[in-house]
């Protein structure tokens, strides 16, 4: 399922709300999501899970092609936890 | 950032009621849950993936005691964050 396709499912739930409505806040929810991430925010959804951002260390790594050295400086990388509600429902679901 | 903020940000761009956007984040979030229940992953542009894998059983250790217990067959839930929102988190390292 992509996006489109979520919107459509919470559309079809919500009779008086039009797609592009809900399209609009769907786009907002992971919108708003990115730029607490981008500044370095933790997020927790109840009964989801909760987003944070890692720091990965530089390191040296290899260009796989040629075998040449380069220095991969330090990153961040968001990072997911599935919080127990859904954790569980995953592994039981069909 | 917690649910109450993301329906105060959908409350103040939107223009949606506070009742109304808090029934429809919960209801975005719920539609998510049943999806991956099922199995099926989630793909959000810009965002990331949400992956559903299964996982064979396994040895594994008590780390305590070393004692080894099998860790039977699961289906746990993955998120690959896509190329936009991991170059955003590092964007805004240069800008700071």
């Amino acid at each position: 399922m992509n996006k489109s396709d979520l919107v459509q499912r919470v559309a079809g739930r919500l009779p008086n709300l039009a797609f592009k409505d809900v399209e609009v806040i769907v786009n907002t929810i992971f919108d708003s999501m990115g730029r607490t991430l981008s500044k370095g925010d933790r997020i927790e959804i109840r009964g989801f899970g909760s987003f944070e951002v890692r720091v990965r260390h530089p390191r040296t790594g290899r260009n796989p092609k040629t075998g040449k050295s380069v220095d991969v400086g330090t990153r961040k990388v968001p990072f997911f936890k599935v919080g127990k509600e859904l954790k569980e429902k995953v592994n039981n679901g069909g | 950032m917690t649910k109450a903020d993301i329906i105060e940000q959908i409350y103040e761009k939107v223009g949606f009621s506070k009742k109304e956007s808090s029934e429809i984040v919960e209801l975005v979030f719920d539609t998510m849950k049943e999806t991956l229940e099922k199995g099926e992953k989630i793909k959000i542009s810009g965002f990331g993936n949400f992956v559903v894998r299964s996982k064979r059983p396994r040895v594994g250790r008590n780390p305590q005691t070393g004692e080894e217990i099998e860790i039977s067959a699961r289906r746990v839930l993955t998120f690959r964050p896509s190329q936009v929102l991991k170059q955003s988190l590092n964007k805004s390292d240069v800008v700071s």
